[in-house]
């Protein structure tokens, strides 16, 4: 019968090319036409899809000569039925900062990965690398050697430095309290052997966010979270407020209502901001981009720690440094994170994130090992609990122990 | 193949320099700008202290395409944005342009192609997502096939901004959190519910004691059967981490019967008016049902829906569950609480109501 002939080897995954959302598997279909890659990929998915686990094995280790990261190895459980997708690793190709191209740099990416790989790609992986997804073992030098040419380097995986990324920041946003991608650019080339060569009890992840609105989830994805901030009082254009105003906003309860540090009040003319008060919350500055504006001292907050849950529970960062200036040659920043890595590299278990360890021996300990100060800005509240490990007592004259 | 012996190999470049990358405009105007607007749906202006202008046309896009969409995506920068592009930390793409008259030739090109423009503002922008089937070794679940269904279903608040506030949705495909969904609004997280099986090779695969070190609850104690080291699993104490399996392969907990897919609520990374929140369990298991997970898809759906009737201008999905109660929130989804949602890991008293402020 004729339309037995016709039956998709597919059917599953051809239910996903229906429905307004661009669909994956059109993109990989189209790939399958014309490259054996994509076309077993796309046949190990269908039994995935009706299997309902994954066909790929556990991990492997691979990668291009001298470097002990950026490839990710994956075979497959079913390299007879899926010969072309026995080996399917993966590269990480260390994305520019803020994610800016131009066309003709993505083409060059692009001719070298049909050549090389499964013509598939992610635009971009998790932690922000470009990602090429599914090449052989005996292809990873020859496409290493092209990307190098072109300017491109590998990203992190595995216990190392990973590829840092941030925000658009100052090239495309108004609300940038520093340089996130000269702070991007500038701490990936100078830890560019930490990012390649394992050396890390376990990973390290830098986000750079130029605001608190944190649009690269630093704070919660981030071992290091460097977000913008600005210490001084908001900058205000009273007519733009009014103008606000006048086209429908309302000023009281969208802006001041909503202010968690209620430092804000409305006379219908002007808005007043008791900038002591004021949290830094980004609210009304995100409501009102025309009138309000950050503050003009600017620098960053460093938060540390954040993880997902792997494997003592997920944590967000949580602030070591209130505020730093952040600006070339960030002496002051690196100084902090290599005694950060020392402290780390000499108590960090295997496979321990920084976040883990200063739950381990305590924030207190930490911060002594940084010789930074305590303050107040680091705690949601002091300590309810009261077994305090109070370090030293006095001593009667002449006691004898 | 080809010799590649004659180029050079160079190593620890890094990336290139992001300068070359950026549009004259934005050169021109780098940390000077002064405000932005969101003009329609998935197109931004942002104006410069000297008045100068950049548009951005944002597009939904897969996040898995192959070269030729990219060279597509090329050629739409080549012929309305003299080449320059950017990419969302959301996935997007992002056209770059400083001429008002070629935004709307640019929106009907992307949508001619079959790519959505929209994602800004109070909208449902595209889901951050993990590898999934297509490319992990330890999912509980696909990711991009839900992530598709779901978007396929909440394509209109892609495309429009009648929101309360912008939600933001992302997958995990296990509890390793590639995507690190703990913090969004609503997180779809694949989960394993069965003990890890032992493969009886485990003595030949991997290191006992390391294997024994990896279980944070010790539920996994060294054994000898019939003279060969082996481990065994207090089943008991088993939450389904996979932290075993990723030290050990002979420890499988994959399993086509009991993975599916776990939903939270109520996370968000920015400091607008609430400080970051984490996601808290709304519903702790859905089964896998490929190709198109309807109950997930329902249970997403109806979570925004609720949300989208009930909360306040600018609340996110946290602030308004915050502001009614969690015993409102179950009552109005219709979603089940079980003892699932109660705690019972290491921060688990901080999540108790020491409290009598609660609805009835």
């Amino acid at each position: 019968m004729a339309n037995e002939t016709k039956k998709s080897s597919t059917p599953l995954l051809d239910e996903l090319e229906k429905g307004k959302w661009p669909s994956f598997v059109k993109e990989i279909k189209k790939m399958a036409d014309k490259n054996p890659r994509a076309k077993d990929l796309l046949g190990q998915l269908e039994l995935s899809y009706t299997d309902k686990v994954t066909h790929w094995k556990h991990g492997g280790l691979v990668g291009v000569r001298g470097y002990g990261g950026g490839v990710i190895g994956r075979y497959s459980d079913s390299p007879d039925k899926f010969p072309n997708v026995a080996h399917f690793h993966t590269m990480r190709i260390n994305q520019p900062s803020g994610w800016f191209y131009t066309s003709k740099a993505l083409r060059e990416i692009c001719d070298v990965w049909e050549q090389h790989g499964s013509g598939l790609t992610n635009m971009h992986g998790s932690t922000g690398d470009l990602v090429l997804l599914g090449t052989s073992t005996d292809n990873l030098e020859p496409i290493f050697t092209k990307l190098t040419s072109k300017g491109w380097d590998l990203g992190g995986s595995g216990s190392v430095l990973r590829t840092p990324s941030c925000c658009a920041g100052p090239a495309r946003c108004e609300f940038a309290c520093y340089d996130t991608l000269k702070l991007t650019y500038d701490l990936t080339q100078e830890f560019q052997d930490l990012l390649h060569r394992p050396q890390f009890p376990y990973k390290w992840k830098f986000k750079m966010s130029g605001c608190p609105n944190d649009c690269v989830a630093s704070v919660a994805r981030a071992d290091m979270s460097i977000i913008g901030i600005w210490k001084d009082d908001i900058q205000v254009d009273q007519q733009a407020v009014r103008e606000y105003a006048k086209n429908g906003v309302n000023i009281q309860s969208e802006i001041c209502d909503l202010c968690p540090a209620k430092c804000m009040s409305w006379d219908g003319n002007d808005l007043k901001i008791v900038n002591k008060w004021c949290n830094k919350c980004m609210h009304c500055i995100n409501a009102l981009p025309k009138a309000l504006r950050p503050g003009k001292e600017r620098g960053a907050a460093i938060l540390i720690g954040a993880k997902a849950p792997i494997l003592q529970g997920a944590q967000m960062s949580s602030v070591l440094v209130p505020f730093m200036k952040m600006e070339p040659p960030y002496k002051e920043l690196k100084d902090l994170v290599e005694k950060i890595w020392d402290f780390w590299g000499e108590y960090g278990k295997n496979r321990e994130r920084i976040g883990e360890l200063i739950q381990r021996v305590g924030m207190g300990q930490f911060l002594e090992a940084l010789e930074l100060d305590p303050k107040p800005q680091m705690v949601a509240n002091p300590r309810t609990n009261p077994f305090i490990f109070y370090e030293e007592y006095f001593e009667e004259e002449g006691e004898e122990k | 193949m080809e010799s590649v012996q004659a180029e050079q190999r160079r190593t620890d470049i890094g990336p290139p320099q992001y300068e070359q990358f950026l549009h004259p405009v934005i050169k021109k105007n780098y940390g000077k700008w002064k405000y932005h607007e969101i003009v329609k749906p998935g197109v931004l202006v942002h104006v410069a202290e000297n008045g100068d202008k950049l548009y951005t046309v944002r597009m939904g896009s897969p996040r898995l395409i192959n070269v030729d969409t990219i060279r597509m995506i090329c050629d739409l920068a080549d012929k309305y944005c003299d080449g320059y592009l950017r990419f969302t930390s959301r996935h997007n793409v992002e056209f770059l342009l400083s001429d008002l008259s070629k935004v709307d030739p640019l929106i009907d090109a992307i949508e001619a192609n079959g790519y959505p423009v929209g994602g800004t503002g109070k909208s449902i922008t595209n889901i951050v997502h993990t590898q999934g089937w297509v490319h992990c070794h330890t999912p509980a679940t696909d990711a991009s096939g839900i992530v598709k269904a779901v978007m396929d279903e909440l394509y209109d608040y892609f495309k429009t901004m009648t929101l309360p506030a912008k939600l933001r949705i992302a997958l995990a495909c296990c509890l390793n959190m590639c995507g690190a969904v703990h913090c969004s609004d609503i997180a779809i997280l694949g989960v394993h519910r069965r003990p890890p099986k032992i493969l009886p090779n485990l003595n030949k695969l991997c290191e006992i004691p390391t294997t024994v070190a990896a279980c944070p609850t010790g539920a996994i104690a060294p054994v000898v059967v019939n003279g060969v080291q082996t481990v065994e699993v207090n089943e008991e104490k088993c939450m389904f981490c996979g932290n075993c399996y990723t030290m050990c392969p002979a420890m499988p907990l994959a399993n086509s019967l009991n993975d599916g897919v776990s939903i939270w609520v109520g996370g968000k990374v920015s400091n607008a008016r609430h400080a970051p929140m984490f996601s808290k369990l709304a519903i702790p298991y859905l089964p896998n049902n490929p190709p198109r997970w309807p109950e997930v898809v329902n249970a997403v759906k109806n979570i925004v829906e609720v949300y989208a009737k009930d909360a306040k201008k600018y609340e996110r999905l946290g602030e308004w569950i915050e502001r009614i109660g969690w015993p409102r929130f179950f009552d109005m989804t219709g979603i089940e609480f079980t003892k699932y949602h109660i705690d019972d890991y290491r921060f688990a008293a901080t999540t108790f109501n020491t409290s009598t402020h609660f609805t009835l």
